[in-house]
């Protein structure tokens, strides 16, 4: 919530954006570095410039039998290259590096040395493949490779170069993570294949030891046989030397420059890295036979040693090993973990993601109020929030460019511009009035149909959400109901993506309303496609199909599609919407990228667990608190008494969510819990489905409960406890639509929850939810902090303290009950800071006596 | 023995129950806007109390020892309800030590240690259980009542002990001037004294005051000169210390009019339920008393009555305290009063529910004191309901206020709340995030 410029970028049509007079500019550091041609060309169309539809790692070798291949990508997914030609940015970017690892026999030496060289790190760029990468080199050692050496590379491919160059430190760092576990585990596993093949080679030398005594015996010293054996005998002898010193070398590796996150991952696989230091840190060189012995007997009692013969096979014969091989399993998955988590983290915007991360900085050193409202976010990350250092500057990037076109951003975002329609500089800031109605009518008709429909479907309709709000007729809004059901059971993330992406790229089939879109609104500027670039166009049809046609592999998500398209032809005035929709559904996709993809909750699954976002166990993500926007968004508009709902949540009143159906009250839950100060980073304080009276520890513990409404024995008795402690709460029930709570009146809560609002997305609901609150938690850390208002002036001085902080949050502007916000707030931020960041069991609980009324609808 | 009965009265008695009694939600003058819960307990929790910052509630087995609501010592010994409880400071070694000493229903005695938990001493096989202790500071020594009465020094050494008096025991003692102590057994209350010889310490009952008619559930300290018993009809008798004759009578009679013989009697029958008198406590000049569901509050000095209220809770009074007039009841709640002059002192608007006899050097009861009709009474006051504390879910059981920090109860829900004056403990958490900031140099 810090980011507002997030908000200022993502958001075009609230009010927000108008009202944001930013009084004091921000500095230099923090601003994200604006789009080059923001002014005429919608900076979300660039990927699709690019044959790939978002970005991906590739990772691939240098094999020494084929040459360049790629292994494989991150996401999994053929979608996810489109056309792109793997095989040639393979080659593209293993052609760069070799200044390095060079293994074998260095002038001057008898024996084989491996070189433990650094990783090369560097920025590749092909303009006209439209990719630009990050290439991270490494070599990984394999007995049987050439020069022991296996070359790899880990490339982060983007159509974004920008990203690539703004975001060159956190890769590296993070790719650096990733080959270091690779290299670890390839050590591992180097040192045991040297080990088994020293078992070889002894065992191997005491049968030729054998033979050459039993050869000297029959033959005498000097026959030829007698010879051979002893020249075999000798072979055998230095290939045992140069092993072991092999072995030496890999084992004396200085491994243990420990980074912070390497030393974590031996902390989480004790078992594992006993052993790495087993083989690592014994010497084997001194008594290598002994220890090889001693020392593997348990691990390798099983290996058999081998005759083998003292030359090593013809490269081509054998079969290398995979990448699986040649690390530890265990480290290879951990590997591929952390480039998912690359992938994930570094997904959608570079905006967005310049934007997080000025706010992660900015919020590690907030810990102070941050535990308020602020998701914890640090285990989505990583170590990036510690590396990452504010700066404005380009990181100085190593720059090779593979395709020998100048490359400058200008050039390449020109080329953009001419391919795609501009949309004018309105579209971005404000939605034209007429649909505005449209949306509401439409966001208030889900509100209405919630009640009966699942969340899941609630979900698609968002995914749908502007495309025909004025054709959302009751029939035409079952049979999307009907469908998004069915097109929920596929991966849920995919849905809107793919959804999307026919829209955005011209295909033939919505070029008409592209056109209609761009002459309906005023502010845009059409501009007929330039012949050539016209022809490029058709040709490039297969290519901008691709999402399409794959599409079309999915029955339900077709079904869908052509649904929508038919809407599209009824509706009239269908441009206006559907403009909006260019600009507006890419950015909640890039939304809704940066969050996660492995679809954090089975969406099919049965509806209620869907609702709710409080699985126990598992952490509040940012994505579960902006699905909450939504759900907060329809609670304001549904209820006219949500102010004072959420007013009480601020001020720490306990909120009480009584309703006979589960599904209504998690929902209601579910909408309400993002205004709840210090949820918890598994929302310990709210409870979102409660079905035994409860306490008044419970009331302590948690701030936002949905209570069950009963007629049984227990039901009565849980009506007993609301009214014996109705002085403590308020009670929403969501049967009769009715709110006990004391009353509110000011405008703080009535700007963070007006119901005539005109934001429609619930993420950017969130977003400005969360701009309000940080505003006031700047307020209430303010309040605590002012020391001339809290010290009293003496000793019996409690009196003057008391209006002296009366008269401090009057002055701030605050009315009494607001100000009962702030010094909520304010009382959290001191015990947290008193009782530092661990939760005290035993914590008091603030409450005032003021007097209840009973609003309706 | 004469009632004044105050007829057709009743419906504005009535009316005014039902008014006073519902504060609702607004109230400005409760200071109380913040608690804690503490649990601990894993049965009803009768006892609590004060071991210097500490406190101690007291359950059916065990003994929980909570500082500040944080820590907590288990005291865990007793094999049955424990029925007495009582801080005790002794000087060892140059150190006052508070220890703690408890009685239960299993005939032991306990000496603990609040600090580390330890039984320190224990004295089992007793030949009855103890219902009441006390501790002579002056003489150093500790009385338990039972059914004999026991004093024990400091090393839990047993020096003298009377004989065995009746089923009934002694229920309370106080200790009176010179070396006296005053102890109620059933509806009497025995006199005995302490003689100290040398080392030797001899306990005798001297005089046997028989002038309550019905059991004395309550028996206090008011001041030098004085100390008061209350029965369980409603009689409140006010002695002198010294000479042990009755200072003041009062019959707390919560009358209502009787409209035949039958009802009278069925009423009679729910009064002497009601009027029995629980608890009493006095601050040395005034008294309140808890009179089944009422409270009165007495002037000693004055002899006078000075507010009552006849139903101030929904059921019966348990606990009261007068420096901040409050009531705790078994109704769960605690209330908090304020003395009010009435707007019309001409009109003392229900003076009549009480009877009131004053005798001076009464020595038999037998001759009925001359009834003095007081139709008005001068300077009464009345008791307005300022707050109520809501939070327990059965009966609270005594509360213990600990001035500032706040006021903690305790109820036969297991639980002990601590209810503190939230804008207080506000400044005082603003004073140690100050601390703190200082202490990291981070101001």
């Amino acid at each position: 919530m810090i980011g507002s410029p997030d908000v200022v970028a993502l958001t075009k049509e609230d009010d927000f954006g108008d009202s944001f007079t930013d009084p004091c500019s921000l500095p230099e550091e923090f601003s994200v570095p604006l789009f080059a041609h923001a002014a005429n060309a919608n900076p979300w169309t660039k990927t699709s410039y690019a044959k790939f539809s978002k970005d991906f790692i590739l990772v691939s070798e240098f094999s020494e039998q084929v040459g360049p291949q790629p292994l494989l990508t991150i996401p999994n997914d053929p979608k996810v290259c489109g056309t792109f030609d793997l095989n040639y940015f393979s080659l593209r970017i293993m052609s760069v590096d070799y200044q390095a690892s060079f293994v074998g026999h260095p002038p001057g030496s008898n024996y084989p040395k491996l070189n433990f060289v650094a990783d090369s790190k560097v920025v590749l760029g092909d303009s006209k493949e439209g990719a630009f990468a990050y290439v991270h080199h490494l070599t990984l050692y394999d007995l049987e490779a050439r020069g022991f050496v296996r070359p790899f590379c880990l490339a982060y491919i983007s159509a974004d170069e920008r990203k690539i160059m703004h975001q060159f430190q956190e890769l590296s760092s993070e790719f650096s993570k990733a080959s270091e576990f690779l290299k670890s585990g390839n050590r591992k596993a180097f040192a045991n294949e040297l080990e088994k093949k020293l078992k070889d080679l002894e065992y191997t030398r005491s049968v030729l030891h054998k033979e050459t005594e039993l050869q000297k015996m029959n033959n005498g010293c000097y026959s030829t046989q007698a010879i051979e054996k002893a020249n075999e005998l000798a072979n055998v002898e230095k290939s045992i030397y140069e092993h072991k010193d092999l072995l030496r070398q890999i084992t004396s590796y200085p491994s243990r420059k420990k980074d912070v996150d390497f030393v974590q991952h031996e902390m989480e696989k004790p078992a594992d890295t006993s052993v790495i230091d087993d083989t690592l840190n014994s010497n084997h060189s001194d008594v290598a036979d002994k220890t090889v012995e001693t020392e593997s007997e348990s691990r390798k009692s099983s290996y058999t040693p081998q005759l083998i013969k003292a030359k090593s096979a013809k490269c081509f014969d054998k079969r290398l090993k995979t990448m699986e091989e040649l690390c530890d399993a265990s480290f290879f998955h951990q590997t591929l973990e952390q480039l998912n988590i690359i992938e994930k983290s570094f997904r959608g915007d570079l905006c967005l993601i310049y934007t997080s991360q000025i706010d992660r900085a900015l919020l590690s050193k907030q810990s102070v109020t941050s535990f308020l409202f602020e998701a914890e976010r640090d285990w989505e990350y990583g170590g990036t929030s510690t590396n990452f250092s504010i700066s404005s500057n380009n990181p100085t990037v190593p720059i090779l460019n593979i395709s020998g076109e100048p490359l400058s951003l200008d050039s390449y975002t020109t080329c953009i511009d001419v391919d795609h329609i501009k949309p004018g500089v309105e579209s971005m800031e404000g939605p034209p009035e007429s649909s505005t109605s449209d949306i509401t009518q439409e966001t208030s008709e889900a509100a209405d149909t919630e009640t009966k429909g699942s969340f899941s479907s609630d979900k698609s309709i968002e995914a749908f959400g502007g495309v025909s709000p004025s054709s959302l007729q009751a029939n035409y809004f079952d049979g999307l109901e009907r469908k998004s059901k069915v097109s929920i059971a596929s991966p849920s993330e995919n849905t809107s993506c793919s959804v999307a992406v026919p829209q955005m790229t011209s295909d033939g089939n919505l070029v008409p309303m592209d056109a209609a879109c761009c002459i309906g609104q005023d502010g845009f500027i059409f501009e007929e496609p330039l012949p050539e670039l016209a022809q490029e166009c058709c040709g490039d049809t297969v290519v901008n199909q691709e999402p399409l046609s794959l599409l079309q592999g999915d029955p339900a998500l077709q079904v869908d599609y052509t649904l929508e398209e038919s809407a599209l032809a009824e509706s009239p005035n269908m441009g206006l919407t559907f403009s909006e929709l260019n600009t507006e559904e890419v950015a909640k996709i890039n939304i809704e990228d940066v969050s996660d993809s492995t679809s954090f909750m089975s969406a099919s699954t049965s509806s209620d667990q869907a609702v709710s976002p409080f699985t126990y166990g598992s952490a509040l993500t940012l994505k579960q608190k902006k699905k909450a926007g939504h759900s907060a968004l329809r609670f304001i508009r549904q209820y006219p008494f949500a102010q004072q709902a959420i007013f009480c949540l601020l001020s720490g009143r306990t909120l009480v969510i009584l309703g006979v159906d589960e599904g209504t009250v998690r929902k209601l839950v579910n909408a309400l819990f993002i205004f709840v100060p210090n949820l918890g980073k598994y929302g310990e304080t709210v409870q979102p489905w409660l079905s035994s009276p409860f306490q008044l520890t419970d009331l302590q513990r948690w701030k936002l409960i949905g209570l069950q409404r009963a007629a049984s024995p227990a039901g009565s008795s849980i009506l007993h406890s609301l009214n014996r402690y109705s002085r403590y709460i308020s009670i929403l029930d969501c049967d009769n639509k009715t709110l006990r709570c004391p009353p509110y009146k000011g405008t703080l809560v009535s700007h963070l929850a007006d119901h005539r609002t005109q934001i429609k997305r619930g993420s950017t609901y969130f977003l400005h939810v969360q701009g309000m609150l940080t505003q006031l938690t700047a307020k209430a850390f303010l309040y605590t902090f002012c020391h001339h208002i809290h010290l009293p002036m003496d000793i019996n001085d409690q009196g003057s303290v008391t209006s002296r902080r009366t008269n401090f949050l009057l002055q701030l502007g605050y009315t009494v009950e607001e100000s009962k916000i702030v010094h909520y707030l304010s009382e959290l931020i001191k015990q947290h800071y008193i009782q530092g960041s661990s939760k005290g069991g035993n914590q008091s609980f603030c409450f005032n006596y003021t007097t209840s009324y009973l609003y309706k609808i | 023995m004469l009632r004044w009965i105050l007829g057709g009265r009743e419906a504005q008695g009535t009316v005014e129950k039902s008014a006073a009694l519902f504060i609702g939600e607004e109230q400005p003058k409760n200071c109380f806007t913040e608690m804690q819960v503490l649990k601990g307990h894993f049965d009803i929790v009768r006892f609590l109390v004060q071991v210097d910052d500490l406190s101690a509630g007291d359950q059916h087995l065990s003994v929980c020892v909570f500082q500040t609501g944080d820590s907590l010592i288990e005291l865990r010994g007793h094999t049955q309800q424990i029925t007495a409880m009582i801080s005790y400071t002794f000087i060892r070694g140059g150190n006052a030590h508070t220890a703690l000493i408890t009685a239960s229903s299993d005939r032991t005695l306990s000496l603990w240690d609040p600090d580390s938990g330890n039984r320190v001493q224990n004295i089992s096989d007793l030949q009855s259980p103890v219902k009441c202790l006390l501790v002579l500071v002056r003489l150093d020594v500790w009385l338990s009542g039972g059914n004999e009465l026991c004093v024990w020094n400091r090393d839990f050494e047993l020096q003298c002990k009377t004989v065995h008096h009746s089923d009934a025991g002694i229920s309370a003692m106080v200790e009176l001037p010179k070396n006296f102590i005053a102890a109620a057994m059933d509806k009497e209350i025995v006199i005995f004294k302490l003689n100290l010889s040398g080392s030797d310490i001899v306990v005798m009952a001297m005089r046997h005051l028989a002038d309550h008619q019905d059991t004395i559930h309550s028996l206090i300290h008011i001041n030098d000169g004085l100390f008061a018993s209350g029965s369980h009809i409603g009689e409140l008798i006010i002695w002198d210390s010294v000479d042990w004759t009755i200072q003041a009578y009062e019959h707390i009679l919560w009358e209502e009019p009787a409209r035949d013989g039958q009802s009278e009697f069925k009423l009679n029958h729910q009064k002497q339920i009601e009027r029995s008198i629980q608890h009493m406590s006095s601050d040395g000049e005034y008294i309140v008393a808890a009179v089944g569901s009422g409270l009165y509050v007495y002037n000693v000095l004055m002899k006078s009555v000075v507010a009552y209220r006849r139903i101030a809770h929904d059921s019966n009074v348990l606990h009261t305290v007068l420096q901040r007039l409050m009531s705790c009841s078994e109704d769960g709640s605690v209330r908090m009063w304020e003395l009010q002059d009435l707007p019309l002192p001409a009109e003392p608007a229900s003076s009549g529910f009480f009877g009131m006899f004053g005798t001076f050097g009464r020595s038999s009861k037998q001759t009925g004191p001359p009834a003095k009709k007081i139709p008005e009474v001068p300077g009464l006051r009345s008791l307005e309901l300022i707050g109520d504390l809501i939070g327990h879910s059965g009966a609270v059981q005594m509360f213990l206020s600990f001035k500032e920090k706040g006021l903690v109860t305790c109820s036969t829900d297991h639980l002990l709340i601590i209810w503190k004056d939230g804008e207080f403990q506000s400044q005082l958490r603003s004073l140690a995030v100050f601390q703190k900031l200082e202490e990291n140099q981070e101001l």
